[in-house]
């Protein structure tokens, strides 16, 4: 029998997606800054950080990278945040740096903790971006996660499931008033409804969940998909990235080669595993783990990266 | 699914609920309750002898994949088992397999992946020649397998429905044992998860028998139920006595049936090489 971290009974029930949770301390008021400062990381890009931590009462689920984008005429919202309270503290923290309204709020995927806050625009009735397939991913999967969700920051607390009001296809633009933000839907990758956005002025680019600095990726579409995608975001010529989780603001090039090198570890170690006859269960002890030191929370989330790509991988 | 069986699966149902009603103060107690009408349900009027020897069940005491959890079952060969069943307590659907080894089989090793609904008892249950059962148990934790949602990669499980692969995992000695996987396209849905585009939920839409035969002879018989996972894969021994095809014939409960051939002599073979 293999030996696995130990890990709560609300954590198992994420399997192993974006949201865990920790113990729970007490709020205080360092809590509240740390889920609410924000840094300007080019002119009129805004960025709160999240907590390289699993979802918990006491994080709010504010766990991914999230903030706004200031034009001449409006606000955009790059993704709203993890829980209803995450997605509130980031419209209170957008009254208080611009008058201009909030006119779009992206939805770059399905987790949780990069759309749940999407319920706290609702009075602002923004346009609700997101990809082609994300009404199906979350349809099929939205009460799964608030009633997870819930069961960890406490009953009525994970906000509405909000409907994207405009689905991207393939590419899009969005004007925020002499600022154009360009959309790009792309194939499976780390979910089948990722969402990318470049803002053209200052060359940043929001790759969302497509890149993981730091945190552990989580592999929740397709190993090969992503790989591909990491070569589409690089002929960008991003002058920054956003990540999903991690610093605010990346080099695009230094940081997807540490997430390529373990996408690629996985590819390659999982491939060997099958080729050798290893049981899918045999695979997560043996897949990659040269890659352990270099990523917070690879326990809890490694195991799981494994399972998917070898699904994926031994069917080729 | 035999009429028996289904009934069996009803009949745990009901039990499901007493043993909800009853609600015993002590989860230990709860557990071996649920076992007791389990086993009155599948094994009526039989009596299950401890198995430790006889068969032997691995799980992972944490699931990594609650909709993908590894059963591995072995069995010694101090008995000749004909028939063995895997059973989890706490699923909607409990009886989770029933596998009848024919002539040309080799018992000794059984893995399979199923879906596990919540913390569980899984139990491991031998029948030799004779009709005596033999039965170990594994606690397994897991949450959600067969109501989360599916995966993202299933629409290929419904594209390409029937696709078949066999592999060898050792060597081929005539007469001899040899271990080969077995692994089938099949979206197993177990009527639990919601439908994207209506918001009902999927209809049930499972493989029901995995016949398989080599040379005309039987290896093993299948007869599963929705705990099985999206894309099943089985690892099973057989002996071939001459070189032949081994042939499987899996029906689902659309009343889809899907027959593949494999010649032995020309399979993949994986060894482990790492
Ligand atoms: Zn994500």
């Amino acid at each position: 029998m293999r030996t696995v971290p130990a890990v709560s009974r609300r954590q198992a029930l994420f399997g192993g997606l974006c949201l865990c949770c920790v113990s729970a301390l007490a709020r205080s008021a360092t809590d509240e800054r740390r889920l609410l400062e924000t840094e300007e990381i080019a002119t009129g890009i805004h960025i709160r950080r999240g907590v390289h931590e699993t979802a918990s009462a006491d994080n709010d689920d504010a766990i991914a990278n999230v903030g706004f984008v200031i034009g001449r005429e409006c606000v955009a919202v790059t993704d709203a945040g993890g829980s209803l309270k995450d997605g509130e503290r980031l419209r209170e923290h957008i009254r208080s740096i611009t008058p201009l309204p909030v006119r779009y709020v992206l939805m770059s995927h399905v987790h949780p903790d990069h759309i749940f806050g999407a319920g706290a625009f609702l009075a602002d009735k923004p346009t609700f971006v997101g990809h082609a397939a994300l009404p199906n991913a979350l349809a099929q999967r939205g009460e799964y996660y608030r009633d997870r969700l819930e069961e960890i920051i406490g009953k009525g607390s994970a906000g509405p499931i909000v409907e994207p009001t405009m689905l991207v296809a393939q590419r899009a633009q969005l004007d925020l008033g002499q600022r154009v933000l360009e959309l790009r839907a792309h194939p499976i990758a780390h979910t089948d409804n990722d969402l990318s956005a470049f803002d053209v002025q200052t060359k940043t680019l929001f790759a969302s969940d497509l890149l993981f600095v730091q945190r552990v990726p989580s592999l929740d579409g397709s190993l090969k998909g992503w790989l591909n995608e990491l070569k589409v975001l690089a002929s960008m010529g991003a002058a920054r990235a956003v990540p999903g989780h991690g610093p605010a603001s990346v080099d695009f090039a230094s940081a997807s080669a540490k997430l390529h090198t373990y996408l690629n570890a996985l590819l390659r170690e999982t491939r060997q595993a099958i080729a050798a006859g290893k049981d899918i269960d045999a695979a997560p002890d043996m897949v990659a783990l040269s890659e352990r030191e270099k990523w917070t929370l690879f326990d809890e989330y490694h195991g799981h990266n494994v399972i998917q790509a070898f699904k994926e991988l031994e069917w080729e | 699914m035999g009429v028996r069986i289904a009934a069996a699966l009803m009949l745990a149902s009901i039990a499901s609920t007493q043993a909800i009603a009853q609600a015993p103060a002590n989860e230990e107690a709860k557990a071996e309750q649920r076992w007791s009408e389990l086993q009155r349900a599948i094994f009526p009027d039989r009596t299950l002898n401890n198995g430790q020897g006889i068969i032997e069940l691995e799980a992972p005491a944490r699931a990594l994949d609650a909709a993908l959890v590894p059963l591995s079952v072995t069995t010694s060969g101090t008995k000749p088992v004909r028939k063995i069943y895997l059973v989890i307590d706490n699923n909607p659907g409990p009886l989770a397999g029933r596998f009848t080894f024919g002539e040309a089989a080799d018992p000794s090793i059984l893995k399979v992946r199923m879906r596990v609904n919540t913390y569980t008892n899984i139990h491991a249950v031998a029948e030799d020649a004779e009709g005596q059962l033999y039965s170990v148990q594994e606690f397994v934790k897991a949450s959600g397998g067969c109501s989360a949602p599916a995966g993202s990669n299933d629409p290929k499980a419904l594209e390409e429905m029937g696709q078949m692969r066999f592999k060898l995992l050792s060597n081929v000695t005539l007469g001899q044992p040899v271990q080969a996987q077995l692994m089938i396209r099949h979206p197993n849905f177990n009527g639990m998860q919601m439908d994207q585009v209506t918001r009902l939920y999927t209809p049930a839409h499972f493989i029901k028998t995995i016949d398989i035969t080599y040379a005309g002879q039987s290896v093993m018989q299948v007869e599963s139920d929705i705990a099985l996972s999206t894309d099943p894969v089985i690892t099973f021994g057989f002996v071939p006595r001459q070189n032949d095809t081994l042939k499987v014939v899996v029906s689902d409960s659309k009343g889809n049936r899907f027959e593949r051939s494999f010649d032995v002599a020309a399979a993949e073979q994986v060894s482990e090489a790492m």
